[in-house]
Order: C-alpha cells, then sequence, then structure tokens
C-alpha cells in the first residue's frame, strides 16, 4: 500500500476508535459529550509523557492512556450527576478546553505549545520502511477489540437499558435500573477508549501538541457517527471512515480548482465536507447504517397459537 | 400486616395542596381499587409511592420498610412496580425489548457480564424470552412483538404497560387506568387475567374509572377525594355512601 494511504487509512482507525467511543454513550445512552478531544489528548499525553520522560514501555503507556482517559470520564460524570443532562453537554465541553490549557501552559511536564516530540513507536528503528504497515496492524487490533467489546453490550441487557435510559430514564427507573451507575460505566469505558485512541495517535506520529486536539475533532467525530448511523458500531466505524474519505478527498479536489489561493482553498475544503454530509444526512436522514431493532428470538416449542 | 400503609401523606404543588394527608392501607393478596373524581390525587398518590415525586411529609411502609422518599429504580427492585395513566414507554424499543428490560437479576446488566457473555447472562435472557412471549400473546401482542413502541395504537400502548409490569414480578402491582382506551372484550379478558394476579403472588392496586371494571374485579374500594381517603369498603357499600356521590357531583358546586 502506498505509504499516504496506510497513513489515511491508520489516522481514519483513530477516528474509527473515536467514533465507537462516542457512540457507545450518544448513540447509546443518548449522553453528548462535547468533549471527546479532551479525552483523546488525555490519553496522548499520558502515553506520551509516560514513555518519554518517564521511560516507561510503550505498551505500558498505552495501559496508562487507557486508565487516565476512565478516570477522567469518570471524575466528568460523578461532576455532573446532580445536574441536569444538558449539563454533561456543557462540562464535557468545558473539560476538553481546560485540559487544552493545561497542555498549553503547564510547560514544565507538557513543554507548552512546544509540544512532545520524540515518542517512541513499537520497534520503530528496527522496523525502519515498514513501520507504517506494521503500526496500522496494531490499529486495526485496537479496533477490532474495541469493536467487539462494544458490539456485546449493544447487544446485551446492558445495552438495551442503555437504550431505555436514553429513550427515557425516568421510566428506565421505574424498570429498576439504577440509571447513574449505567450511565457513570458506560461514560468511563468510553473516555477510556477514546484515551485508548489519544495513545495510538501520539505513537504513531511521534509529536503531540495542544493544537492538535482542537474541538474540530470532536465536531468531525459526531459528523461520522450521525452520518454512519448513530446506535449501531458498524455505522458509527463506517462513518470514520467516510469522514476520513471525505477530509483527504476534498484536499486534492479544491487542488484542482484553478485561481484559488491556500486560504480560499481551506476553506473551500471545509465547505466541500459540510455539503457532503448534509447531502448523506438528508439522502438517509438515520445514517448510512441505521439502528436497527434486533428481532425476538422465536420461542423454540413452537407453542404459537 | 398490611403490604403497604400510607401514613399521612403530604404533597404540595405551587402551594395546592394534592394531597392532603393520605391515610391507606392494602393487605397483601388481593385487588383493592382507587377510585375518585378527576383531580383526586390518585395518579400524584402513584407518582408519589413509586418514587417519581417525593413526598413532602408522611410515611409509606412497603414490605415491612419505609420507602419514602426513595429513589423510583430501588423502590421498583423492591418490589413495587407501577404503570403509567398516559402510557410512557422507550419509542425506539420494540415490544420485546420492552418486556425483557422489566426482567428482573438480570447477570447481562452488568457491564462486565455482558462483555464477556457468561453463561448465567445467557440462561437467563432465555428465560425471559419466554415470559416475555407468553406475557405478549396473552396482551395479544406477540404479531407485534419486533414493532417499535411508536408503532402501537394507543389501547396496544396500555396492553404493553401492564405486560412490562408483570414482566418485573412484583410484590405489589399499581395500575393507573389500565384498561382505559382498550376494547370491551379484551378488558373482560384482561379482567380475568388480573384476578388470577393475587394467586401468583402479586398484590394489585388499582384506579380505574369504569365502575363496572371495579365492581367485577375489586374487593376493597378506596375512595379518594380531594386530597384524602374519604372511605373505604366494598363495591356496594362504597356506591350506596351518600358522600362519594357528592364527591363525585361535585360537593364544593352543589
Ligand atoms: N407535577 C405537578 N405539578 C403541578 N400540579 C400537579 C402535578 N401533579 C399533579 N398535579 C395536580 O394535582 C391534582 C391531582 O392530579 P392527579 O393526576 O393526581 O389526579 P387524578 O386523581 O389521577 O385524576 P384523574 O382521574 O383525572 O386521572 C391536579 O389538580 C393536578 O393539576
Ligand atoms: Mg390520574
Amino acid at each position: 500500500m502506498p505509504s499516504y494511504l496506510l497513513f489515511i487509512a491508520t489516522i481514519g482507525g483513530i477516528y474509527g476508535l473515536l467514533a465507537l467511543s462516542l457512540n457507545l454513550i450518544w448513540g447509546g445512552a443518548g449522553m453528548v459529550n462535547l468533549g471527546l478531544a479532551g479525552f483523546f489528548a488525555v490519553g496522548a499525553y499520558a502515553s506520551g509523557l509516560l514513555t518519554t520522560a518517564g521511560q516507561v514501555p510503550i505498551v505500558a503507556g498505552w495501559m496508562a492512556a487507557l486508565v487516565a482517559g476512565g478516570f477522567a470520564g469518570l471524575i466528568v460524570t460523578l461532576s455532573t450527576t446532580r445536574l441536569r443532562q444538558d449539563y454533561l453537554a456543557i462540562v464535557t465541553l468545558g473539560f476538553a478546553e481546560v485540559v487544552r490549557l493545561v497542555a498549553a501552559n503547564e510547560i514544565w511536564l507538557t513543554r507548552g505549545t512546544d509540544g512532545i516530540s520524540g515518542i517512541p513507536g513499537p520497534w520503530k528503528s528496527a522496523l525502519g520502511q515498514n513501520f507504517n504497515s506494521v503500526y496500522f496492524l496494531i490499529v486495526v487490533a485496537a479496533l477490532v477489540v474495541v469493536f467487539l467489546v462494544v458490539r456485546r453490550i449493544d447487544r446485551s441487557p446492558y445495552g438495551r437499558a442503555l437504550r431505555a435510559i436514553r429513550e427515557d430514564a425516568q421510566v428506565a427507573q421505574v424498570a429498576g435500573k439504577p440509571v447513574l451507575r449505567f450511565k457513570t460505566e458506560a461514560f468511563t469505558l468510553s473516555a477510556a477508549i477514546a484515551g485508548l485512541a489519544g495513545a495510538l495517535y501520539g505513537h504513531f506520529t511521534s509529536y503531540i501538541a495542544p493544537d492538535l486536539f482542537l474541538p474540530l475533532i470532536t465536531v468531525y467525530i459526531f459528523l461520522a457517527v450521525a452520518s454512519g448511523g448513530t446506535g449501531r458500531p458498524a455505522g458509527a466505524l463506517l462513518g470514520a471512515y467516510l469522514v476520513m474519505t471525505l477530509l483527504e478527498s476534498s484536499r486534492f479536489f479544491v487542488e484542482w480548482i484553478p485561481g484559488t489561493t491556500a486560504v480560499q482553498r481551506a476553506a473551500l475544503k471545509e465547505l466541500l465536507i459540510a455539503v457532503a454530509l448534509i447531502l448523506v444526512l438528508r439522502l438517509k436522514p438515520s445514517g448510512v447504517l441505521p439502528e436497527r431493532i434486533p428481532p425476538a428470538p422465536r420461542p423454540a416449542t413452537g407453542a404459537s397459537s | 400486616m398490611p403490604l403497604l400503609e400510607i401514613r399521612n401523606l403530604r404533597r404540595a404543588f405551587y402551594g395546592l395542596d394534592v394531597l392532603r394527608g393520605v391515610d391507606l392501607a392494602v393487605e397483601p393478596g388481593g385487588i383493592t381499587g382507587l377510585i375518585g373524581p378527576n383531580g383526586a390525587g390518585k395518579t400524584t398518590l402513584f407518582n408519589v409511592v413509586s418514587g417519581l415525586v417525593p413526598p413532602d411529609a408522611g410515611s409509606i411502609r412497603f414490605d415491612g420498610q419505609d420507602i419514602a422518599g426513595w429513589a423510583p429504580d430501588a423502590v421498583s427492585r423492591r418490589g413495587l412496580v407501577r404503570t403509567f395513566q398516559v402510557a410512557r414507554g422507550f419509542p425506539k424499543l420494540s415490544v420485546f425489548q420492552h418486556l425483557m428490560l422489566y426482567g428482573r437479576d438480570q447477570p447481562g446488566e452488568s457491564l462486565w457480564q455482558a462483555i464477556v457473555g457468561t453463561r448465567a447472562a445467557r440462561d437467563r435472557e432465555a428465560e425471559l424470552a419466554e415470559q416475555a412471549w407468553a406475557t405478549a400473546r396473552f396482551l395479544r401482542l406477540d404479531h407485534l412483538i419486533d414493532n417499535p413502541a411508536t408503532a402501537l395504537s394507543g389501547g396496544q400502548k396500555k396492553l404493553l404497560e401492564i405486560g412490562r409490569a408483570l414482566m418485573a414480578a412484583p410484590r405489589l402491582v399499581l395500575l393507573d387506568e389500565p384498561t382505559a382506551g382498550v376494547n370491551p372484550t379484551l378488558q373482560n379478558e384482561i379482567g380475568e387475567r388480573l384476578l388470577e394476579l393475587p394467586r401468583r403472588g402479586i398484590t394489585v392496586l388499582l384506579i380505574e374509572h369504569d365502575m363496572g371494571f371495579i365492581a367485577r374485579l375489586c374487593d376493597p374500594v378506596i375512595v379518594m377525594a380531594e386530597g384524602q381517603v374519604l372511605t373505604e369498603g366494598t363495591f356496594d357499600a362504597v356506591r350506596a355512601d351518600h358522600r362519594v356521590r357528592e364527591a363525585y357531583l361535585g360537593r364544593r358546586a352543589a
């Protein structure tokens, strides 16, 4: 595979992880996380710092990113439990900004806007040219594992309870479901996945800085999940690659338009993406792969008359 | 000992006293009727007992424990499940999913067990699926089992309310006008089935405006008016009570 495509496929996979993370809580439980980029950054910084300044093995860094992301998620949900549901969106938005500001200003720890460079990649020197291929496979492996986990949840009684909470949390309580426990667990797991995605990103590009974790990433992932299909893991994943493809192909497309400056081309690119996504949602309002109602298992006895 | 015992229960909204010291007791193993004119506070009483609305004062003893002020999910898991007068539910979930959701003790509702997919979770799911089918057949909803709740008619939504409450195998079920909007034939059948519940260990407290239905099913009948219990007794005794007639005709207007 040409190295450019490989690069896109790897970043697309990382976006895929973020989309699965968002779909778990947004599609699954109706919780809005506008600070996805913040959890992504927490994971990237946790692993980036531990493996450079901290000298721990890369795999330990990834585990730490999972834990750090999940812990941040836990704190954010617990701090909003007494507030109405829409406040979670506001708090998460604020959280992501705080993470970015801390990363930019706590220079002793994060080296500020200079960012952290030289984040090690697994077997990077030994692999040489093949590093990108191997890393792509690592991302695919992470994607497969996370996909299987969230799909299991999606199809389990747990996922059913989450959906009920999404539709009407009060009636879900009447059904006996401890709404707070479900929401806290799901959000924590979702944030952990975003943290892992952040770590995978940092070790791939070997460089992270506050500017790489702008709210625009969160917007892209929302677009990915909405266009791919909210409430269905396969849809979220498809949406991530759809958005990635749009982002990259629009870049080539605008190059062909004569007589435009670089700034105009960048704006045109955003415009193209917006138009494409509006088209997708016009034609398929619930996404390309919409949520499905699983059919009830038919009774084996056949006593239906 | 009564299964449910309410003492001096009070609740006001915006300065309007809706429950003005309700005292009542429901004995285990029967079907108790709760009647009263519109606005008497019957639904509000259900809201407070089921934990959706906290009481201002008073006690609610259920099965030996004071549950006043408990969260709705804790009340529900304790074995007290209610239905809604205006059917509520989960628009995008199917009839089957509604029924399954109300099942008790589901190992698959632990995050860990959901991910690894334990045997216990699968077995319980299969067990509940059988019950869900039986419940759907009983309520004539089996041909709609994969339909989302939005695709049900008003009466069918009420039937689903009853069905899912029964799936929880509660000790006490509070039914708020369970057959309002259900056709008479099916209403009769539901009445018949409700009569079986006490034998299955389920005590029923039901609100209804259809006096024929109350007469056939309920003993005793509790009458509420203006946020208090007016009287209690057999249907015939209650019907003969002139205070009950006055309450229905509107005492203040007269
Ligand atoms: N959340 C609330 N906020 C304000 N007022 C309320 C609220 N809930 C109930 N009320 C008021 O309490 C009174 C009693 O209402 P409730 O629904 O309990 O009556 P009901 O006996 O169930 O009547 P119906 O037979 O018509 O269903 C009404 O006047 C209603 O407006
Ligand atoms: Mg009412």
